[in-house]
C-alpha cells in the first residue's frame, strides 16, 4: 500500500487562474479579465460585504450548534470566495443544485434564515421553496445532485431556452460514480451545465490526493468538457470563471468544469475533529491565503474601503447574525402529524390508514396532563 | 377494440401519453433506433424525434438521476431499465432521490417519473435478466409500484402511471410480453379502474389466491385445474404492489377463510410476507388456516435450466391450495 497522497501528483500542475493575489494585489489574467470588466467599486465592496456576512452566519451557526440549538452544522469557513463569487455569476433563471455546505450560496440566492437553519435544527427537511429561489434542496448523498443538474440542463436545451444549471460538488464527490455519469451525459447531450467543484482539500478526513491522482479540473477534458482551475479564495477570479462557464452554457457551448482551489478551515461538520488528521502548519499556510483578508487589503489600498465602511459592513453582519439566532431559536417544533405530509401527491391507502391510526393514538391522550403537543398534533 | 400483445399495448400507451403531453419524454438504453431490446418502444423515435425518445449512454444511475433533473424542470420522464437486474446501479437515485424529493421539499417539487422495469423469469436468460426486485421499492415510502398482468391493464396502467404526479415503478411481466388480448385504446382513463385497485379475476368460494404480474396467468390456470378437483379458488390480481389494495382481499378472505399468495420473488420479506401479516392482523378471526406463501426460493436466480424448479408453477400453486385446505401436501409431516 502506498502512502496516502495529500495532493494530486500524477500530472504537472495546471495553470491556476487568479486576479487578486493572497497579498491583495490585482494581477492580470488573459482568460478571466474580460469577464470582470464591468466590476466597479460598488460591486467589489458588495462582494466583500457578502463574504463578511456569510462568514458571520457561519460563526453564529457554529456557536448555535455548540450551544445545543442546532443538531449539526457544516461550516464554510475559508470557502466564502468560492461561494460568493460563483453564486453572484448565476442569473435568476438559472437553477442551482447544491451540496449541504452551500449555506452561503443559499443565503445570497434569497433563502430565508429560518429556512436555512430549520434544516440543521431538525425542524424541517428543507427550508425554502426550490422554485422561489431556483435552488434545489441541500444534498447529502455525495454527488447525486450533479445528475439532477445535468438533467435539468438537458431540459433547458430541449426547450431551447437560454439558461443553465450549476452543480456544486466537492473534491471528494469526484470519486463518486454519479459525477462520472453526469459528465458523460453532460458531454453527450451538450447540456448547459456548470460543474463547480470546491476543492477544499478534505473529504472529512480523506485528502484530495486520495480522490484524484491528477488535478481535478484536469479530468474534465477526458469527457470532452473544458476544465478550468481557479484560485477559490479569490472572489473576483471565481466570479470571472463562473461567468466564463455560464456564457459557454447559455450560448450553446455545452458543459464546463471549474475547480475552485480553496480550503475548509473548520471541520467537515461540527461533529468532526480535524485535529486528528491534519496539521497546524497546513492551516497556517491557508490562513495566509484567506479570501476576506486579500479583498479587504485590495479595497483598502485602492481607497474603496475605509474604517467607516468596514464598521458599517460589520454592523450589517452582526444584524444578520442576530436575526439568524432569533430565527433559529424561535422556529416552532413541527406538528406530529406533519411527519405524514407530502409523502405522496395522491392518496396512498396503506399510509393513510397508518396516519389515521396514529392520529387516533395521539387523540387518546387528550385531556391528560402534559399531553398538549399530542392533542395539538391530533388536530392537524 | 384491438387485439394487441402486451408489448404492443405498452407501446400504444407510451404513444398516447406522448401525443397528449409534450412534456413526456422517454429515456433509456437502446430505446431509440433499436426500439428497445424487447421492441417496446419500436417506432417512437421515428415519430417523436430523438429529443423525446432519448437513447442514453449505458448508465442506470444517470438515466434516473437526469430524469430527476428533467422532472425538476417540469418534464414527465419515462425511464426504461433494460432488465430487472440492471436496476441496482440506479437504486440510490430511486430510493434516495426520486422517492423522497416530494417529502424533502415539503411538497414543492414533484417527481412524476415512470420507471419501466421488465421483470421476472421464465425466458431462459442468463443471470441479472430474470429477477424480481419489486420488494425493495415497495419497502420505500414515496414510490408507487404497479405490475400489469394483461395487455389492457398494461396500456391503461401505464397511462395512469405517466399521468400520476407520484413516481411509479412499472414492473412489466416480460414472459407475458407476447400474450395477446383485447385492448380498448380509446376508453377514457377516468372510466378505468384505479391504478392502485386490485381486481378479482376469477370468482371462487374455498380459497383466495392472490398474485400479480406474470403469475396471474398461472394462478388462473391453477384455479381451473382445482375446479376439476372440486375446489373453488378465487383469484385476485393485485395490480398495485404499493399501495396494496387490501379491501378486496379482506372481503374475499372473510368469505373463503383461506389465503394463498404467489410471487416469483424470494419468500423472505417478499410482498407475500407483508400481505400474510396484514391479513392475519385484520382478518384473524375469519381465517380457517394460516396464510400460505408460494414463492421463489431464497436463492440467487438460478441458471435457466433450473428456473422451472424455482418459479412457482401450476402444481406448486395447487400444493399451496392443499396446504391452505389442510389436505395432504408437500409439507405434511414437517413439524416445524
Amino acid at each position: 500500500m502506498t502512502q496516502t497522497r495529500h495532493e494530486p501528483t500524477g500530472q504537472a500542475a495546471m495553470k491556476m487562474h487568479q486576479l487578486i493575489t493572497a497579498d491583495g494585489t490585482r494581477v492580470g489574467d488573459e482568460l478571466l479579465d474580460p469577464f470582470v470588466q464591468d466590476v466597479d467599486e460598488n460591486t467589489l465592496t458588495s462582494l466583500y460585504r457578502d463574504m463578511v456576512v456569510i462568514r458571520r452566519i457561519d460563526v453564529e451557526a457554529t456557536a448555535l450548534q455548540r450551544q445545543g440549538q442546532v443538531a449539526l452544522w457544516p461550516p464554510m469557513l475559508g470557502q466564502e470566495a468560492s461561494q460568493v463569487g460563483s453564486v453572484r455569476a448565476v442569473e435568476k433563471d438559472d437553477f442551482i443544485f447544491p451540496t449541504y455546505r452551500e449555506n452561503g450560496v443559499a443565503y445570497i440566492r434569497g433563502a430565508k434564515l429560518p429556512g436555512i437553519m430549520g434544516t440543521w435544527r431538525g425542524n424541517m427537511n428543507t427550508g425554502w421553496d426550490p422554485y422561489e429561489v431556483n435552488m434545489a434542496t441541500p444534498q447529502i448523498i455525495i454527488g447525486a445532485q450533479t445528475l439532477h443538474a445535468t438533467g435539468y440542463a438537458m431540459g433547458i436545451a430541449m426547450e431551447g431556452k437560454e439558461a443553465m444549471a450549476i452543480a456544486y460538488l466537492g473534491d471528494g464527490a469526484t470519486s463518486q460514480g454519479d459525477v462520472h455519469e453526469s459528465m458523460v451525459f453532460a458531454a453527450s447531450f451538450q447540456a448547459p451545465v456548470v460543474f463547480f467543484c470546491q476543492n477544499n482539500h478534505w473529504a472529512i478526513s480523506e485528502p484530495v490526493g486520495l480522490q484524484s491522482a491528477v488535478p481535478i479540473a484536469g479530468r474534465a477534458p477526458g469527457y470532452g468538457i473544458p476544465g478550468l482551475q481557479v484560485d477559490g479564495n479569490d472572489v473576483l477570479a471565481v466570479l470571472a470563471a463562473t461567468r466564463w462557464a455560464a456564457r459557454r452554457a447559455r450560448s450553446g457551448g455545452g458543459p464546463s468544469f471549474i475547480e475552485a482551489v480553496t480550503y475548509r478551515m473548520g471541520p467537515h461538520t461540527t461533529a468532526d475533529d480535524p485535529t486528528r488528521y491534519r496539521g497546524v502548519t497546513e492551516l497556517e499556510e491557508w490562513a495566509a491565503k484567506d479570501p476576506l483578508d486579500r479583498l479587504r487589503t485590495y479595497l483598502l489600498n485602492a481607497g474603496m474601503l475605509d474604517a467607516a465602511g468596514e464598521a458599517a459592513i460589520a454592523a450589517d453582519a452582526d444584524a444578520v447574525a442576530a436575526e439568524l439566532r432569533d430565527a433559529c431559536i424561535n422556529i416552532p417544533d413541527p406538528e406530529p402529524m406533519s411527519a405524514f405530509a407530502d409523502i405522496y401527491v395522491d392518496a396512498h391507502p396503506v399510509l393513510d390508514r397508518e396516519r389515521e391510526q396514529y392520529r387516533r393514538y395521539l387523540a387518546s391522550f387528550a385531556g391528560q396532563p402534559g399531553a398538549g403537543h399530542q392533542v395539538q398534533g391530533s388536530a392537524s | 377494440m384491438s387485439k394487441l400483445s402486451l408489448t404492443q399495448a405498452i407501446n400504444a400507451g407510451l404513444r398516447r401519453a406522448m401525443e397528449e403531453d409534450p412534456k413526456v419524454v422517454l429515456m433509456g438504453e437502446d430505446i431509440g433506433t433499436l426500439g428497445g431490446v424487447f421492441r417496446v418502444t419500436d417506432g417512437l423515435m421515428k415519430d417523436f424525434g430523438s429529443h423525446r425518445v432519448i437513447d442514453t449512454p449505458l448508465a442506470e444511475s444517470a438515466i434516473i438521476g437526469t430524469a430527476v433533473g428533467l422532472a425538476y424542470r417540469g418534464f414527465r420522464p419515462v425511464c426504461e431499465i433494460q432488465f430487472d437486474g440492471f436496476i441496482y446501479p440506479g437504486f440510490d437515485q430511486i430510493v434516495s432521490q426520486v422517492a423522497k424529493l416530494h417529502a424533502r421539499t415539503h411538497g414543492k417539487v414533484r417527481m412524476p417519473l415512470t420507471i419501466r422495469v421488465p421483470f421476472g423469469g421464465g425466458i431462459g436468460s442468463p443471470e441479472h435478466h430474470s429477477e424480481s426486485p419489486e420488494a425493495y421499492f415497495v419497502h420505500t415510502s414515496g414510490l408507487r409500484v404497479i405490475s400489469p398482468s394483461n395487455p389492457q391493464d398494461a396500456y391503461t396502467m401505464l397511462r395512469q402511471a405517466i399521468a400520476s404526479d407520484d413516481p411509479v415503478l412499472y414492473f412489466e411481466p416480460k414472459r407475458r410480453y407476447h400474450t395477446k388480448g383485447e385492448v380498448d385504446l380509446d376508453a377514457a382513463l377516468s372510466a378505468a379502474p384505479l391504478m392502485g385497485a386490485a381486481r378479482v379475476v376469477a370468482p371462487g368460494t374455498d380459497v383466495t389466491l392472490v398474485s400479480y404480474g406474470p403469475l396471474v396467468r398461472t394462478a388462473l390456470d391453477a384455479a381451473t385445474a382445482a375446479t376439476a378437483d372440486g375446489v373453488s379458488v378465487e383469484v385476485i390480481d393485485l395490480r398495485s404492489l404499493s399501495p396494496v389494495d387490501y379491501a378486496p382481499i379482506m372481503e374475499s378472505v372473510r368469505r373463503t377463510g383461506r389465503l394463498v399468495i404467489a410471487h416469483e420473488a424470494g419468500k423472505t420479506l417478499g410482498l407475500g410476507a407483508e400481505i400474510a401479516a396484514t391479513i392475519t392482523e385484520r382478518c384473524f378471526n375469519y381465517l380457517e388456516s394460516a396464510p400460505v406463501r408460494i414463492t421463489g426460493f431464497d436463492i440467487p436466480y438460478p441458471p435457466s435450466k433450473l428456473e422451472k424448479h424455482h418459479l412457482p408453477d401450476l402444481d406448486r400453486m395447487l400444493d399451496g391450495v392443499d396446504r391452505a385446505l389442510g389436505r395432504t401436501n408437500s409439507q405434511t409431516g414437517m413439524e416445524d
